[in-house]
Parts: C-alpha cells; sequence; structure tokens
C-alpha cells in the first residue's frame, strides 16, 4: 500500500499548476508530461513532502504507451513517494529532464534513452549509456527485434 | 608576460582492479587539475534486464549473482525479497536468520575487498589487499560450506533459501566471529593512522551533505557525507529491527570518511551476526512454495542496503511466468553521477584514491 495520500498530492499538484497535472487513485500517482518540471520542484521544496532523493528512475514500454516512473524518497522522514509519465507517442517521446531537481537522474536518464529511446529534453549530455553509438533501435522497447539470433 | 593554458583531454583507466578493461574516465585537464569528467563504460554489458524478460522468476536468481559479483548474497536477498513481495508469501524464521547471516558475512567480504582495492589503488601495492583476502577467503570458505560455491552463490530462492546450514556451519562462524575483531583492529592500526593514507585522503575529494543527497548517492558514498541513512534501520526489512547496530556517518565526506564509515559498517555487521548467531532458531529453512512462480498482476519497487548502497528491484508482472519489466536500481551506477563532483578542482593523482574510495564493481554498473 502507498505511504502517500496520493489523491491529496494530486489534489495539490492541480491547485498549483492547473487542471490536469496530476490523477491519482489508490495505487498510483501520474503527473502529466507538460508540467513534470514545477510538480517535481514542488515534490522536494514543498516542506510538508520534501522528496529530496530521487531513489530511481526507469521506465517500462506498455505496448500501447511508455511510462517513465519515479520512486523518491523524503530522507527526514523517511517516506517514499512513486509516481509515473505516460507517454503516448511512440514515435517521438519526448520528457522535460529532472536533472535540474535531482541531479541522480543523469546516468539514469540517460539509461532510459538508450534503452527506451525516450528524448529527456534540457538534459546537458543526453548520449547512449552501454551501447554504442549507432545501434540500431532500443533494446527494452517490447517491439525491438534482436537481429543476431 | 602571462601564460596561457589550454584545456586538453585525456583517457584515464583502466586503473581500479575491478575495472579491469571495462571502465575509463575521459577527462579534461587544465594543467594537472581535472575540470571535467565523463565515466564511459558498456563494455560489460549483457543486457540483463532485457534477458530476465524472457526467462522465468527462478531462472533470474542467477542473473543477480552476476550483478555485484563481490556481493552476490545481497543480490539475492534483494531480488527474492521483489517477488516475495509480489507473491505476498511469508518466509520462515530460520532463512530469515540464515538470510541476515549471509548478507552481513557478504557485506564485510565486500567492504574487505573494497578497502584492499582502496588501499592498492593510492599505491600500497598488493600487501594489504592480500590481508584483507586472507579474511575475505574464511567467509568464502562459510559460503562454499552452504551452497558449494565460492563467487555466485545462486543461494536464496523464494520463500527461503535453498539448502539448510550444514552442522559444521554455525561452530565455524563462532570461531571466525571470534576472530574478526582482532583482525579489523590489527588493519585499523596499520592503516586509519598510516600517514600516507592520512595525505592521500584527508579532507581530498569532498562530496557535500546536500550534493550527496541530490545526486542519489548510496551506501559508504552518502553516509561518508554524514547523512544516516541506512536502509536496515531507516526502512527495516527482514529482521533487522530485532538487532542492535549503529549507523556510521562521517563528517567531511572526504576520502578518508568514506573509508572510515566502511571499516566501522564491518564492526557493525560482526555485532549483528553475533546477535543472529545466537538467536538462530530451528525450523524450516523453505516455506510452502509452489514450484512454478507466476506472481498475480502487479508492480514492485523493493529495496536492499547492499554493500555499495541501496540496491534496489523493481519489477512489473503481468501474471505470467515471466517479469513484463525488470530492473535493477544499481548503486555503484549511480554512485558515479556523484563521481563528477568529487573530482572537480582535484589532481590526477587525487582521481586514483577519490575513485577507489566510491568502491565500484562494473558487474553491477553496466548490468
Amino acid at each position: 500500500m502507498p505511504e502517500q495520500d496520493l489523491a491529496h498530492i494530486a489534489a495539490r499538484l492541480n491547485k498549483e499548476f492547473g487542471e490536469g497535472t496530476a490523477a491519482a487513485d489508490d495505487l498510483r500517482l501520474i503527473i502529466c508530461a507538460e508540467r513534470l518540471s514545477q510538480a517535481a520542484t514542488l515534490l522536494r521544496d514543498a516542506p510538508e513532502y520534501g522528496f529530496d532523493y530521487l531513489n530511481s528512475l526507469t521506465a517500462a514500454d506498455h505496448k500501447t504507451h511508455f511510462s517513465v516512473v519515479y520512486h523518491l524518497t523524503a530522507l527526514e522522514a523517511g517516506r517514499r513517494l512513486s509516481f509515473k509519465v505516460d507517454l503516448d507517442d511512440r514515435e517521438n517521446p519526448l520528457l522535460p529532464s529532472v536533472i535540474s531537481v535531482w541531479r541522480g537522474a543523469d546516468l539514469q536518464e540517460r539509461e532510459v534513452f538508450d534503452m527506451f529511446g525516450i528524448t529527456f529534453s534540457g538534459h546537458p549530455n543526453l548520449k547512449r549509456l552501454f551501447m554504442w553509438e549507432g545501434f540500431p533501435g532500443y533494446p527494452l522497447r517490447k517491439d525491438w527485434v534482436n537481429r543476431d539470433v | 608576460m602571462t601564460f596561457k593554458t589550454e584545456h586538453y583531454v585525456i583517457n584515464i583507466g583502466p586503473q581500479h582492479p575491478s575495472t579491469h578493461g571495462v571502465f575509463r574516465l575521459r577527462l579534461t585537464l587544465d594543467g594537472e587539475v581535472i575540470v571535467d569528467v565523463e565515466p564511459i563504460f558498456g563494455y560489460l554489458h549483457r543486457g540483463m534486464e532485457k534477458l530476465a524478460e524472457g526467462r522465468n522468476y527462478t531462472k533470474n536468481i542467477p542473473l543477480t549473482d552476476r550483478l555485484d559479483y563481490l556481493a552476490s548474497m545481497i543480490n539475492n536477498q534483494g531480488y527474492c525479497m521483489a517477488v516475495e513481495d509480489l507473491l505476498k508469501i511469508e518466509v520462515p524464521e530460520r532463512a530469515q536468520y540464515i538470510r541476515v547471516i549471509m548478507a552481513e558475512l557478504q557485506r564485510i567480504g565486500a567492504h574487505l575487498a573494497g578497502i584492499g582495492f582502496f588501499l592498492n589503488d593510492i599505491g600500497a601495492f598488493m600487501t594489504p589487499l592480500l590481508y584483507m583476502f586472507r579474511e575475505r577467503e574464511k567467509i568464502v570458505e562459510l559460503f562454499d560450506m552452504v551452497c558449494g560455491q565460492r563467487l555466485n552463490y545462486n543461494y536464496m530462492r523464494f520463500g527461503g533459501v535453498a539448502m539448510d546450514l550444514p552442522d559444521e556451519f554455525l561452530p565455524a562462524l563462532k570461531k571466525l566471529l571470534n576472530e574478526l575483531p582482532g583482525f579489523i583492529n590489527e588493519y585499523d592500526q596499520l592503516i586509519t593512522t598510516n600517514e600516507i593514507v592520512l595525505v592521500r585522503s584527508k579532507g581530498v575529494g569532498i562530496l557535500p551533505r546536500e550534493m550527496a543527497v541530490n545526486t542519489s548517492a548510496a551506501g559508504p558514498v552518502l553516509r561518508g557525507s554524514g547523512v544516516k541513512w541506512d536502509l536496515r534501520k531507516n526502512r527495516p526489512y527482514s529482521i533487522y529491527d530485532r538487532f542492535e547496530f549503529d549507523i556510521p556517518v562521517g563528517e567531511h565526506g572526504d576520502t578518508y570518511d568514506r573509508y572510515l564509515v566502511r571499516m566501522e559498517e564491518m564492526r557493525q555487521s560482526v555485532r549483528i551476526l553475533k546477535q543472529a548467531a545466537a538467536q538462530i532458531p530451528e525450523g524450516e529453512y523453505m516455506g510452502k512454495v509452489s514450484k512454478l512462480i507466476r506472481p498475480p498482476a502487479g508492480e514492485t519497487y523493493t529495496a536492499v542496503e547492499g554493500a555499495k548502497g541501496e540496491l534496489g528491484f523493481y519489477i512489473i508482472a503481468d501474471g505470467s511466468e515471466n517479469p513484463y519489466r525488470w530492473h535493477v536500481r544499481a548503486p555503484s551506477l549511480i554512485n558515479l553521477t556523484a563521481l563528477r563532483e568529487m573530482l572537480i578542482g582535484w589532481k590526477v593523482a587525487d582521481l586514483m584514491a577519490i575513485f577507489g574510495s566510491i568502491d565500484i564493481v562494473m558487474g553491477e554498473v553496466d548490468r
């Protein structure tokens, strides 16, 4: 069970940054890609949240869409929060980088770019991390075909 | 007349013993001073996350052995706990104790290797490393005793462990626990006040507290910067809340503090091990789990305190025998984000000490 009242957080984000910024049910919090930067800054800086530590940033391919998953911790209070950002555009998935909020996103965003081809605008050095430059395709997409096999 | 300097780019490494051939740093230098750093890796990338999508849950346990291969037992534990979370199953008491014993022995083993390599990096060629491996060997012997393996143990299972402890294990463990504090004190005397170690590491490669948090540093790197955060204490898992132990933290966030934190963590692990060895109950070593693991659709992010920091498994299950998505939050990879902050402004010679102090294992970086 989530430790946070996700609906409450979503309502707060919608109030700050306009309707449609966030949505939540009991299990998940979803934030829209366009307002991710503002929402992330609020989650880090607002004293009642204080999520100063980005544990993990990764993505999953759901065939119809990608979701990028953020796991956060507020170290003072010991609370955790995770939220997702859904990306419907499979051709050119684009998301603002959260490096300016959590520097720890640096290599993890590059990994997601490398494996899923999701572009993070504002990332200062968005290059492939594990695969070589010019590697064809993005291996962790579900429609990726390994031509070596 | 004034002299003008030009920046130039050079490749450094592989230099640290665990980066043998698969890691280098591209430095931009102004004279001897580092002005920019880019780590270059990916040579050891085996595509584990993709592999895992095509294998069933049980067959993925051996993959975790090959992440941080100096701390395989802890990787096993993290992954098994993640799948147990999906399956909503309980682990019997005895198995919980066995897991804690293995994880803490492994932590000592990993820190011994980490400190040995660190000293090797700053020029103490081989001697301290061999001493460290003398003790690590005794731990490996114990692992050999329980599962017949010396590096990739593949020992833990969903719901417990693969085999019960053999009769000779606990006496051997208790003997080792009596010896270890003496050895740790001996190293302490030899290293902690050694003049060369002090000069090479004190005040070098400082990672301030806020920067450590912001760069998602974990484990001894985070704690060396004074952040008292250890998942065993702050978000207790397994049965860690039953043991008395402390979390050492550094004051300055320098290379020396990261070394001191590892040294003290070994002592704390011995403390946990003594309590666990005294309390371990008789009983089942494996819960009732069906042979075919098929977790219901759902997802989990389960993290344990690895030797290098928070080791997390993010798994999406779709109700089939294979995970739909399998992701490892690898502390060695993410600690590299902080490396840049630690290195800029220092000289090339300091790089060896600073890089050694983050204790990196490439199997976990590349996956």
